[in-house]
């Protein structure tokens, strides 16, 4: 590094913007790229291995060695019989190998048949015989679920508990971040305490007494007993009034003289300028709902009130465990974050670096 | 990204509310004449203050009541007065390093199970986030791309987490099919109580890791780059540019970094819940487990112990809350 800053004092930012490009290669590039190679296989080698494996068939999953992608067996049309036959590869007596369709299996011999020449039968140990595949998916593992289990109900139950408490949540938060940026009254900060206060206080902390309070509402085993308790978060009154106190007194100012009643400056003026920050609030708060736990594994005991989050783990801890219908379900959990986080990336990230909040 | 996106969502994600708010405006405006501008602050606040009341304020005084009473019944007044009985109940112990000498071991190895995972879990976090941070931070390509490959797992459910690692681990999953096939045994990783703490922590840091991340690249960021221009010109190593300039400048963050996934760290559940069940046995049973055990899922719902455990979680939680404000405080003000 050194001889290439001698060598070229003059392009001080060029050397910086390309560092280690002119001169040897520092142990650290190295180190990066393999990092960052490493990163990529762990971080979404499992997501892509849940992923093809959700394609695979009971027969498939229970495989070991696991095949890289879903297979399936070829089945051919072979005259004379009704239904498609399973295709094999065949080791010979001879040492070669032939394609035959199995006609039936009885004990160790399997009765076979060359589909070029349906008239010939073969008995052939089943040892020596291997199936033929070809990358098929099992779209089945979908369609089953969603039509014979709950997991369409599960899903709506998720929707609906998701949507309406955000917008619980974006409303009552930004009211509230409104009156602590926008007015100077007496009891303001002590209001501040308490919100910074109740951060403090995950429900973690009070399962019980929140569970005797959902009781007292008789809200156990529905869908309220999720949204209600956690719509006022206080990292969302800070987070807008933050962003609120930055908009200019003079427009609030204006409107007053304009005679518009508070309720309309806080909908029509400080709303929209809001936006930004709302837009943060609101991904965050679809996130949290989205994948919350605990709360509804206390407060949901029925199966017609799960949400996805609940009814994939009561599947999952099932004494005869359908692995192949609870990876397409939780491929089909995924999906929703996956396309949020696509179109919204930028949104989160600085949402993160900015609030620190999760 | 784009203006338009940005505006799509959050059109989007406005437009259930502006039909409350266009309903609301008489009947505010109605209130408005009653209180009077002065009185508008605590109209605005009166619905977020009375969900915190109702779901936080009230419960947390109730969870000390609960706290002081026994029996099973969950109204609190049928509830009896117990005193500090539940309290010296969690804390009757021989040897308090040893889970087994005390009367509710259960509790102490939740303690013991959860101050091994966040001593373990913390250090590997922060440290792999820091090294992440560090190389995002370099003159890399598709920065972008790769900084999305350590954050998307932060936004997946835990749940989700947990089932995607479980079908890596189990028995015929694909890591034992990597051992088999390098000449080694297939290794029963749930029955095995060291191996079921190794996959809950490595686990969780997969998961989190992301987020911290983010926040110790902010702080990367956030350093004047003349200081390494400076750096550059003098002919300063690197080793030593990270352990002058980049260290001391991003360690305010990395406290805040630290303090967080404390904070985190002691309340795990959900991952680990799902992928071992606090199996094998108790290994990796955590504290917000036992409570969740212990008032939810047990024969006998034992309540007022479960409140126990929880001011005893909150307590900690509170001290380590109360760190972290300082320290966010004292890197905000520099």
């Amino acid at each position: 590094m050194a001889e290439a800053g001698t060598l070229r004092p003059g392009l001080k930012g060029l050397l910086t913007a390309r560092r280690g490009r002119g001169g040897k290669r520092h142990w650290t590039d190295w180190f990066a790229y393999l990092y960052l190679l490493l990163g990529v296989v762990l971080m979404f080698g499992p997501v892509v291995w849940l992923t093809l494996s959700s394609f695979k068939t009971p027969a498939g999953l229970v495989e070991f060695p696991p095949t890289m992608l879903p297979l399936g067996q070829i089945a051919v049309e072979v005259e004379g019989h009704d239904k498609p036959l399973p295709l094999y590869r065949v080791t010979m007596e001879d040492g070669t190998t032939r394609e035959l369709a199995q006609i039936r299996r009885i004990g160790i011999i399997s009765q076979m048949v060359d589909p070029a020449a349906p008239g010939e039968t073969l008995k052939v140990p089943i040892a020596q015989r291997e199936p033929v595949r070809e990358f098929r998916m099992a779209w089945e593992n979908y369609r089953d679920p969603l039509e014979r289990f709950d997991f369409v109900k599960y899903f709506w139950n998720s929707v609906i508990v998701t949507a309406v408490a955000t917008i619980i949540t974006l409303l009552i938060n930004s009211m509230a971040a409104y009156a602590l940026s926008i007015y100077e009254f007496r009891g303001r900060n002590a209001i501040m305490l308490l919100v910074i206060g109740t951060l403090m206080i995950p429900i973690t902390v009070i399962l019980v007494p929140v569970y005797l309070v959902v009781t007292q509402l008789n809200m156990v085993n529905t869908l309220w007993a999720v949204i209600l308790p956690g719509a006022a978060t206080p990292t969302g009154v800070f987070l807008l009034r933050q962003y609120m106190l930055t908009i200019p007194r003079d427009l609030i100012d204006a409107a007053r003289m304009d005679k518009a009643s508070e309720w309309s400056i806080y909908w029509r003026v400080v709303m929209p300028l809001a936006m930004p920050a709302i837009a943060v609030l609101a991904i965050f708060s679809v996130m949290w709902r989205w994948n919350e736990f605990l709360w509804p594994l206390i407060v949901l005991n029925r199966s017609e009130v799960y949400t996805l989050q609940v009814g994939l783990n009561a599947f999952q801890g099932e004494l005869d465990v359908q692995w192949h219908y609870i990876l397409a379900m939780t491929v089909v959990t995924l999906i929703p974050v996956v396309l949020v986080f696509a179109f919204l990336q930028r949104f989160i990230t600085t949402g993160i670096a900015n609030a620190g909040m999760k | 990204m784009t203006a338009t996106l940005k505006e799509r969502a959050a059109t989007l994600a406005a437009l259930p509310v502006e039909f409350l708010f266009r309903a609301l405006e008489t009947p505010l405006a109605f209130v408005q004449r009653l209180v009077g501008v002065r009185g508008m602050p605590w109209v605005f606040l009166l619905p977020n203050l009375a969900f915190f009341g109702i779901f936080v304020v009230i419960p947390l005084f109730i969870n000390f009541a609960f706290s002081l009473t026994g029996g099973t019944a969950l109204y609190p007044s049928d509830r009896v007065y117990a005193g500090t009985e539940q309290y010296a109940f969690l804390f009757d112990c021989e040897n308090f390093a040893d889970p087994i000498t005390c009367r509710e071991d259960r509790f102490w190895k939740g303690i013991y199970n959860t101050a091994v995972f966040i001593f373990f879990q913390v250090s590997f976090l922060v440290l792999f986030s820091l090294v992440t941070a560090l190389v995002l931070n370099m003159k890399i390509r598709a920065r972008g791309f790769f900084r999305a490959v350590f954050f998307f797992p932060v936004l997946l459910s835990p749940v989700v987490v947990a089932l995607i690692w479980k079908w890596i681990l189990l028995r015929d999953g694909l890591l034992n099919a990597f051992l088999v096939s390098l000449g080694l045994d297939k290794i029963l990783f749930f029955v095995s109580p060291e191996w079921a703490m190794f996959w809950a922590i490595f686990v969780s840091i997969w998961a989190h890791m992301g987020f911290y991340t983010l926040i110790l690249l902010a702080g990367l960021q956030a350093i004047p780059p003349d200081l390494y221009e400076a750096a550059e010109v003098d002919g300063t190593s690197r080793e030593r540019v990270f352990f002058r300039i980049t260290l001391p400048l991003l360690w305010p963050n990395l406290l805040v970094v630290i303090v967080l996934a404390l904070i985190k760290g002691v309340q795990i559940f959900d991952e680990v819940f799902v992928l071992t069940g606090g199996g094998p046995g108790t290994a990796t049973q955590f504290i917000v487990q036992y409570i969740y055990n212990t008032a939810f899922t047990q024969q006998v719902q034992n309540f007022g112990l479960a409140a126990a455990a929880s001011v005893v979680l909150g307590t900690v939680l509170f001290v380590l809350t109360l760190t972290q404000l300082a320290v966010t405080r004292k890197r905000d003000n520099g």
